[in-house]
This record gives structure tokens, C-alpha cells and sequence, in this order.
């Protein structure tokens, strides 16, 4: 009942290096399970910030936590499952063969998606959105044969004043 | 002013009065420096004996324990005694020697990746790229080590930092963003706390390491009167209360006896105090305790839930909050609760055969001729029978390798207490197969003139394993006989130049301490050759719970 429960995390951490191997080191071991992780500059210089989901239950949401407190380096850990903004950012090279290529083109507008390369027999497209748009997207594109998907990850932010 | 000295003045100014280590070529400057400090260096004979030292020192001290190694071997050398600090939150910090910043991740002759490695088992670890970090770096160490729950902290100094010149500006304090331990318990938690404990019929105290840790035996002792409550201690708990207090039942859990298991799991109400419910202690969890409530006071917010429910946190130093617990609880006597353990304790009395020659005699009787001496142990059965036999009377006096088991530990460990405590006997209660994982610190002993003392439970055994293979195995002795019994460790001794003796029977027991009590500022190995058969009982066997602890044969 609990196996598919997923939970997207905002993680500040100090602007150093190895805090991402520590973070890393972390998941592995205790064996928690990511999912995707990115890990991008803020308004301040001298921190970053990680955006991890991960798979499990309250249980395991509330050790990540915990744990990821204790690291040094770690200053805040929040949960920005809920009531946030997510998005994310994905390249997908598809086939074009020029029979089909208006159609393509109709489909990355629906999505507002760019096409942001354009070779002999395929297309790559940029598309952000949330993980569902996203996972929408790449069904269609399916059908034309997709040669390569590259995804960023997701990155979060709770809606409205609060932090 | 060269690095490596600025680094050795740091030192000092953290009052730093002894290292364990051994020296090599990327950490010769820094061992260049020290040749002109005050502070005593241990060379010991292995950099494992170097980290269970500096951690032996801390537990009966109550400081910061140091280590030295140098890069490569020297610091992988390190793994298992940081490993150990860490598991039983040991404040120790390890300074290894680094290859030279322009060669790290050449695989350059004695590099390894030291950082990298003790990620995982260390509370936090640094590698100075930039001399001006260097002192930053040390003051953290020290305070990230000694605060909050402690833990071991390694930094890896490249050989050319330490020879660079930088200025000597010791920070007075530390700003770590992200580190800002809780010491004050919620009030209301407290509150909650107070309200739990008033209304308790069976009411329970589980002592674990933290309250060491947190200097709080007396606070923990006057609370268990004034509730009053009955005292069980985890392993690292010993010496929480004293063992010959009326309200101590003594250690708890797989091996505990069963009068504290049973108490534990008929108690209706848990005040757990710096322990983390190790598996060790709570046998399975699925039958911990069912009627109890627990309140779970830690200063690690993830120790809290970890492993069992928990209904009320206390988050803080135990010190104070067991303090402030006791002023807003008053006495409230639960005699069919008393009468009940008292009946348990004289029913169920830990015991064990007297025929043969016995270890767990050699116990007690250490117990009653040395009292007040610091014992450490190794691991294995000599570890559970020093837990079950040997009654501690005051805080720091027993120390052990809890959480990782560490064979090897103990003696290393007895040589750091002595070198805090000095005027203290100090005895490694041990095993014939832990003490030979570091035997050769005999020879820092003798050289030093550091009068520890080693009582070897004999059984030829890795006894422990032979035990579980006998009663879990269908007595299939796999590579567990080590035949120490024909080993003497009693010309070993001598020829490391310490005094060595054999005991081969029970009247010969108080002899050998005698030896060893008049021979105060020696070394001493006594090798008593106790039956291999003895086993550890009672026992929780593996999957059950406390209240299904069984007797021997
Ligand atoms: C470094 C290490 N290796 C292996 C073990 C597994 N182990 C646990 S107890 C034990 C036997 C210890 O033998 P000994 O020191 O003679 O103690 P005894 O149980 O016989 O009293 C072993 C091998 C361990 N705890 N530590
Ligand atoms: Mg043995």
C-alpha cells in the first residue's frame, strides 16, 4: 500500500565540495532509495541547493530527514511534496521522417515544447513541465520512434510567501 | 610560521595532552613540529592500537582522545578504531597525512583516499586543500567531535599544506551553519513526561552510553530514587548508576539476566536515556515491551523512532533534562511492582556451574579483589561474562566495544585508560583470540611503562562462535578452534618484557592477583586456562523476544 509512496525533498547544503558524495554516501547507506537528484546554485553564493525524491513511507521520509540533519553541512532539509511548484526539464531526440514532421511540430506546441535542433531524419525537442506533462509527452513521441530522452531531474518550490 | 608548527601550537591550545600514532612520510613535518611541543606521544606498534587508545582515553576521561597516521596504510590502518569511536559516539579525531595536493588522484606512492573511505564512519571528515584553512579546520574538529552526540572527525593534511607558511591565528570560535546541536529538552514534552511517570505502575529506567556521555549518572540516580524506579542499563550503560545500588538490575537484553529482561518487558512504562535500542538489547522488536509507553530522551533527533515506537521525545542533554524531570515528579511507592522484581531477582539469580575451572569465576573474583579498577573488554564471550559478572561502582569505570563488536579493542583501550587515569589499576578482562588481534602493543606498554593489566579467559575458542555454533549450528565446529590453550602467553609476556603467569585452577586464582596487584608499575599478562566448554547463558536466542530468555544446560 505504502510501496509506491514518493516524497521530493529541498535540501540546503553548504557551496563545498564533497557534499554531494556525502549526501550520496548518505542514500546508499542507509538504504534509501533516489529517485532523482539535482543539485543547482541559489541566491546566495555560498550555498546550493538539492532537490531529491525519494521512495518510501513516512517512516523512511522521516530518517532521510533526520539523517541528512546530521550531516555537517546540511543547513535545512524541507519537504516540498505538497503544495508546490515542480518542474523539470527534458530533451528527447525523436525520429522526423518528413511525413511526419508537422505533426511533431503540432504536438511539441500543444506541450509548449521547443524544437531546438533540427537534423536530416529527427528532431530534438525541449520540453519542460511537470513529471505527468512530461511522461504525457514522451508517450506521444513514442509513436515516431524515440532515439534518445535526457531528463534533469526535478526541481521544487512551495507555492505562495512561505520558504 | 610553518604549518605544521602553527598546527602542533593549535594542538596545546586545545589542551591536547597526549597523541597515539606513528609517524611516515607525509605526516614528518607535522612529527617534525612535535618534536618540539610538550604534548606526550604514544608511538604505538599498530595505527588500529593508535585509534583504540585515543578512544580508551576519552571514555575514562571524558576528552578528546588523538590519533596520528601517516597516508596509505597508515590511515586505512585507522578504519576499524574510527569505526568503533563512531558506533559507540566516541569523541576521537584522527590526523592522517596526505600526499602532496599536486599528486592526489595520481595513485601516488602511499595515497589513499582516506576521506573518501571514513565518510561513512565518521561524524564528519575534512581534507585541507588551503593552509589558511588548516587551524579553521582543527578548531571544528575538536568542537564537532566533543559536542552534541560525539563522534570521531578525521582530517587529512597533504604534506605540502603542513609545510606551508601561514599565520598563527587560533579562532576563538566556531560558526558552523548547519550544526547547532539541541541541549534543552521541550517543556511541554517534559511536562508530558512527568504526567507518563506519574501515572506508571511499572515504571522502568533503560540507561544506555549516552548517559555517560552526558556526565549524568548522578542526575540519573536521583531521579530512578525519587520516582522511584527500577534501573536497567544497556551495555554501554554500565556504570549509569552504580551496580550495587538496590535499583539497578544490572545490564540488560541478549545476554542480560533474566531478572532485568523480565522486568523490562513487564514494565508499563519505558524511560529510555541515551541508548539507541539496539537489536542487541530489545531482542525482537515485534515483542518489546508490549504493555510499556516510552519516553525516549536522546540528543539524536534520529535516534528517536529509529527502531521502536516512541510516545513521547525528549530531544536535549540528558544531564539537564533528567534534572528537571526530577523536580516536577514526586515519590509514589508501587509495591506489588517492587515485590514482583525482588521475587524475579531471587528466583532467577545469574549463575553458572562451579565445577571445573570457569571464567566467569575468574570474573567475580577479579571483581571482588580489584573493585575499583577499569575494566575494558574484548569481544566475544570474556565481553558478556565481564558485562554479567563484573559489578561497576562508578561512571567511566567499564569500557567496551559495543556497537561494533570490535575484537582487538580492549587492550589498546586499557592502554589509553591508563594514560588518562593513571593512578587507577586498570584491567583488559579479554579473550585468547581478541588479545592477539593487538597483542603487539605489549611492547608500547613495556616501553612507555604503562602498567596495564590482561587477564586472559583462556578457551582456546573464538568461544563466542563456537557457543552459536554448538546451540544453532548442530555443534558443527567450523574454524572456531584456535588452540590457543597450548599458546603461552606467559613466555610471550616475558619476552615482550612484561611479567607473564599461567593459572591453571581455581585455587590458584588469588595467587595471580596478588602478583598483580604487587606489582603496580608493570605490565602483567595472567593466562588463566578456564574450560572451553563454558557458555554465556541466559541468553535471548536470535528472533525472540526478552521474556523468552533461556537457561543453560
Ligand atoms: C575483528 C572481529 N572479527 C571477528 C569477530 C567475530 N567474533 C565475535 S566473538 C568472536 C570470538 C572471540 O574469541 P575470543 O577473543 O577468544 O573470546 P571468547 O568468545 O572465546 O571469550 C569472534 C570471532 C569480531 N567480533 N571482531
Ligand atoms: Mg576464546
Amino acid at each position: 500500500m505504502v510501496i509506491d509512496m514518493r516524497f521530493t525533498i529541498a535540501v540546503l547544503v553548504e557551496n563545498k565540495p564533497g557534499v554531494l558524495a556525502r549526501v550520496a554516501s548518505l542514500f546508499r547507506r542507509r538504504g534509501f532509495n533516489i529517485e532523482s537528484l539535482t543539485v543547482g546554485t541559489t541566491e546566495r553564493e555560498d550555498l546550493s541547493r538539492m532537490t531529491i525524491v525519494v521512495n518510501g513511507d513516512e517512516k523512511v521520509l522521516e530518517q532521510v530527514t533526520k539523517q541528512l540533519n546530521k550531516l555537517i553541512e546540511v543547513i535545512k532539509v524541507s519537504d516540498v511534496s505538497k503544495d508546490s511548484v515542480e518542474r523539470e526539464l527534458c530533451l528527447i531526440r525523436v525520429n522526423s521522417p518528413p511525413e511526419k514532421r508537422g505533426e511533431i511540430i503540432e504536438l511539441t506546441n500543444i506541450f509548449r515544447g521547443r524544437i531546438v535542433d533540427v537534423a536530416r531524419d529527427s528532431f530534438i525537442v525541449e520540453i519542460t513541465g511537470d513529471e505527468d506533462k512530461i511522461n504525457a509527452f514522451i508517450d506521444l513521441m513514442r509513436a515516431y520512434g524515440i532515439k534518445e530522452v535526457a531528463r534533469t531531474g526535478k526541481v521544487a518550490m512551495v507555492r505562495g510567501g512561505k520558504q | 610560521m610553518r604549518a605544521a608548527d602553527a598546527f602542533v601550537k593549535a594542538l596545546e591550545k586545545e589542551g591536547v595532552e597526549v597523541i597515539f600514532g606513528i609517524p611516515g612520510g607525509a605526516i614528518l613535518e607535522i612529527y617534525d613540529a612535535l618534536y618540539d611541543s610538550n604534548i606526550r606521544h604514544i608511538t604505538t606498534r599498530h595505527e588500529q592500537g593508535a585509534t583504540h587508545a585515543a578512544d580508551g582515553y576519552a571514555r575514562a576521561s571524558g576528552k578528546v582522545g588523538v590519533a596520528f597516521a601517516t597516508s596509505g596504510p597508515g590511515a586505512t590502518n585507522t578504519v576499524t578504531g574510527i569505526a568503533n569511536a563512531y558506533m559507540d559516539s566516541s569523541p576521537i579525531v584522527v590526523f592522517t597525512g596526505q600526499v602532496a595536493r599536486s599528486l592526489i588522484g595520481n595513485d601516488a606512492f602511499q595515497e589513499a583516499d582516506i576521506t573518501g573511505i571514513t565518510m561513512p564512519i565518521t561524524k564528519h571528515n575534512y581534507l585541507v586543500t588551503d593552509p589558511k584553512s588548516l587551524l579553521r579546520i582543527v578548531k571544528e574538529a575538536f568542537h564537532i567531535a566533543s559536542t552534541g552526540r560525539p563522534g570521531p572527525v578525521l582530517v587529512d593534511i597533504p604534506k605540502d599544506v603542513s609545510q606551508a607558511d601561514i599565520e598563527f591565528e587560533y579562532p576563538s570560535k566556531v560558526e558552523l551553519m548547519g550544526y547547532k546541536p539541541k541541549y534543552d529538552g521541550h517543556p511541554m514534552q517534559i511536562k508530558r513526561a512527568a504526567e507518563l511517570i506519574m501515572k506508571a505502575e511499572r515504571p522502568i529506567i533503560l540507561a544506555g552510553g549516552g548517559v555517560r556521555i552526558s556526565n549524568a549518572e548522578k542526575e540519573l540516580t536521583e531521579l530512578a530514587e525519587a520516582i522511584p524506579a527500577f534501573v536497567v542499563t544497556t551495555l554501554m550503560g554500565k556504570g549509569s548508576i552504580s551496580e550495587y545500588h538496590p535499583l539497578c538490575l544490572g545490564f540488560v537484553g541478549m545476554h542480560g539476566s533474566k531478572y532485568a529482561n523480565y522486568a523490562l518487558s513487564e514494565s508499563d512504562l519505558i524511560i529510555a536515556v541515551g541508548c539507541r535500542f539496539s537489536d542487541r538489547t530489545t531482542g525482537n522488536t515485534a515483542f518489546f515491551a508490549p504493555e510499556a509507553k516510552i519516553i525516549h530522551i536522546d540528543i539524536d533527533p534520529a535516534e528517536i523512532g529509529k527502531n521502536v515506537r516512541v510516545d513521547v521525545p525528549i530531544v536535549g542533554d540528558a544531564k539537564k533534562i533528567l534534572a528537571q524531570l526530577k523536580k516536577v515528579i514526586h515519590y509514589k511507592q508501587r509495591k506489588e511492582w517492587e515485590d514482583k522484581v525482588k521475587d524475579w531477582r531471587e528466583k532467577f539469580p545469574l549463575k553458572y556451574s562451579k565445577r571445573g575451572f570457569k571464567p566467569q569465576f575468574v570474573i567475580e573474583k577479579a571483581c571482588e579483589f580489584f573493585p575499583d579498577a577499569i575494566i575494558t573488554t574484548e569481544v566475544g564471550q570474556n565481553q558478556m561474562w565481564s558485562a554479567q559478572f563484573f559489578k561497576v561502582k562508578y561512571p567511566r569505570q567499564f569500557i567496551s566495544s559495543g556497537g561494533l563488536g570490535t575484537m582487538g579493542f580492549g587492550f589498546p583501550a586499557a592502554m589509553g585508560a591508563k594514560v588518562a587515569c593513571p593512578d587507577k589499576e586498570v584491567i583488559d578482562l579479554a579473550g585468547d583470540g581478541s588479545f592477539l588481534m593487538n597483542i603487539q602493543e605489549l611492547a608500547t606498554c613495556v616501553h612507555y611503562e604503562i602498567p596495564v593489566k590482561i587477564f586472559i579467559m583462556n578457551n582456546g575458542y573464538l568461544g563466542m562462535v563456537r557457543q552459536w555454533q554448538q546451540l544453532f549450528y548442530k555443534e558443527r565446529y567450523s574454524a572456531t578452534c584456535i588452540g590457543c590453550e597450548k599458546v603461552s602467553f606467559e613466555n610471550i609476556a616475558k619476552g615482550f618484557g612484561a611479567i607473564g603467569i599461567t593459572v591453571e585452577k581455581p585455587s590458584e586464582v588469588m595467587d595471580a592477583f596478588k602478583v598483580v596487584k604487587e606489582n603496580k608499575d608493570v605490565p602483567v599478562v595472567v593466562d588463566f586456562k578456564v574450560d572451553f566448554q563454558a557458555n554465556v547463558f541466559p541468553m535471548v536466542p536470535p528472533g525472540k523476544g526478552l521474556k523468552d530468555i533461556i537457561d543453560g544446560d
